[in-house]
């Protein structure tokens, strides 16, 4: 098809990581073009609407909130970085969250103190070992080595008690592990402070307002955005990047792309000699079905007072790739009305998020696909009634997102929600002018997606010039 | 542009993109590291920055020149004695 002027870079995938790059490149003035396949921008946290209804995909909780002004933070130096006032995110703070394993109940919130009272007060011979931990936690940096350690076997190390070590342990999981059980000791210490150290917040209406102001800062500044444009393959000669061609045959080019796809499924773009250096086995497997459930009252109306809710119903923490399709023996229950700050809305959410077996769902027919995502709402809705006020007969619409979903409109692999589990944070490749950002270089979070596009673009494309 | 311009060039560029730091009693001789919060990503702003406005090439060797503002003076004196002082972007 038509040769085209080269674009000083490419940015594979519209996500929070691309957009952010993009942001930051169209800033310096460079010819930048971000694709994405899907018609939505957003990736793995994005909205839509259905029957005149607003539905949010992916952010449960924006982590690492610290307030205005607070130094040297993520929060703080991505919106530095990209040049987007604190303000204008109108962030409100959780209301309180809490892990539960079993019968114990762990309350958490945005001020360390509530938890280290909740370990003092729950686990009294662990008081000081737990106050050790975090002060050693608390003087690292985010950005630790890879070390032998595990994240349980750090915490063990330290705490000793199994119920203890499950109930710190369990959010951590849910809200960034690529691993069953366990995590890096790397993510976890970014994990434990954008979680516990720093904590929850969401902005006033949701992933909305902060997609689009990611998307208008970066059209104003000349990037282009084209959407309906899957790449189908990357172009690449002497092992040096060219350029890209689109589904529609189109070729565009660039020394210069950035991929926010993922790892495997990012060289799986590119010759068979580079594919085969990272094959689909190396792909992630965590994935979730999750549910929204809109009520015909606010859910705090109706007692629910948690931000959110991280359970499992057994006495230890599950968190790993069930047999089945889907697995209610733990999970995570959202109320995005528990927040400061957020618009008053007429009717209640609850959003409810579950492990899922990609290849259960993927199998499939279409009678079974819907069979099985009616049967893991209602069942949900069962099981989150065991952590809060039951609120089935509340109901008055609601929409099931699985890993067949999640595949389709991110084109991750397996519907993988947090990547493949080796993440390498030099964003390199095998291919010259080839780089990765997004999950698989190893942020976590909505502030990690951006601080990813952020840093990769500082180093593999304004640095060099 | 006097060095007089130049420091208030890079201050210029400084409230651009750290615009809730204080610069008005920056001086010149310590570190504005240690004058106000800047860690290395913001440094390379301050380069893109130069580049941007004032079409200034600092290679990455050179970003120590520009620890404090009698530094970029120094530094960017010759590279910049032919410009007039631009307006925040």
């Amino acid at each position: 098809m038509t040769a085209s002027t080269p674009y000083d870079t490419i940015l594979i995938g519209a996500g929070m990581s691309g957009l952010a790059a993009g942001i930051r490149l169209a800033q310096f003035d460079q010819r930048v073009l971000v694709l994405d396949r899907h018609y939505l921008w957003g990736g793995l946290n994005s909205y839509y609407k259905r029957e005149g209804r607003r539905f949010d995909v992916g952010l449960h909780a924006l982590t690492n909130f610290v307030p205005k002004g607070t130094r040297g933070r993520p929060l703080t130096r991505i919106l530095r970085q990209l040049r987007i006032p604190y303000d204008s995110l109108r962030l409100g703070e959780q209301h309180g969250s809490r892990s539960v394993v079993g019968d114990t109940d762990l309350h958490f919130g945005n001020d360390f103190e509530l938890l280290r009272g909740e370990v003092a007060r729950q686990f009294p011979t662990r008081a000081t070992a737990f106050d050790g931990m975090a002060r050693e936690l608390e003087a690292l940096p985010f950005d630790v080595p890879e070390g032998q350690e595990s994240a349980r076997a750090y915490l063990t190390r330290h705490l000793g008690e199994a119920r203890l070590v499950d109930l710190l342990l369990l959010p951590i999981l849910f809200y960034g592990s690529p691993t069953p059980s366990d995590v890096d000791f790397p993510s976890f210490v970014v994990l434990w402070k954008s979680l516990y150290e720093e904590g929850f917040a969401r902005p006033r209406g949701g992933i909305r307002p902060l997609l689009d102001a990611l998307r208008s800062r970066y059209l104003e500044l000349g990037g282009e955005l084209r959407m309906k444009a899957g790449v189908a393959e990357i172009l690449h000669e002497d092992g040096r990047v060219q350029g890209v061609r689109l589904d529609d045959g189109t070729e565009l080019h660039s020394e210069r792309v950035i991929s926010s796809a993922g790892r495997v499924e990012t060289l799986s773009l590119c010759e068979e000699t580079v594919a085969a250096t990272c094959g689909p086995e190396h792909a992630g497997r965590m994935t979730f079905v999750e549910s929204t459930t809109l009520l015909d009252q606010p859910a705090p109306d109706l007692g629910w007072t948690d931000t959110i809710v991280f359970f499992s119903q057994g006495e230890r923490a599950v968190y790993e790739e069930p047999a089945e399709a889907v697995s209610h023996a733990s999970g995570v229950i959202c109320c995005p009305e528990n927040y400061a700050g957020q618009e008053p809305e007429t009717e209640g959410v609850l959003r409810l998020t579950l492990m899922a077996n990609a290849e259960h769902w993927m199998a499939m027919s279409d009678g079974e696909y819907l069979a099985a995502k009616e049967q893991a709402w209602s069942k949900g809705l069962e099981t989150a009634a065991l952590y809060g006020p039951d609120v089935r007969k509340q109901v008055v619409a609601r929409d099931t997102f699985t890993p067949r979903t999640i595949e389709r409109f991110t084109g991750h692999l397996n519907g993988a929600v947090y990547g493949c589990p080796h993440k390498d944070k030099s964003g390199t490749t095998p291919l010259e002018g080839l780089f990765l950002c997004g999950t698989d270089q190893g942020y976590l979070g909505i502030v990690g997606a951006m601080l990813s596009g952020v840093a990769m673009a500082n180093r593999h494309a304004l640095l060099p010039a | 542009m006097t060095h007089e311009e130049i420091v208030q060039a890079v201050k210029d560029i400084i409230h651009t993109i750290a615009p809730d730091e204080e610069i008005g009693g920056l001086n010149l001789t310590d570190p504005l590291r240690d004058q106000i919060e800047l860690d290395s990503m913001d440094f390379l702003d301050i380069v893109m920055e130069l580049r941007k406005r004032y079409g200034v090439q600092v290679p990455e060797d050179d970003y120590k020149e520009l620890a404090t503002l009698q530094g970029c003076a120094d530094y960017l004196s010759p590279h910049l004695a032919g410009h007039k002082l631009a307006t925040s972007a």
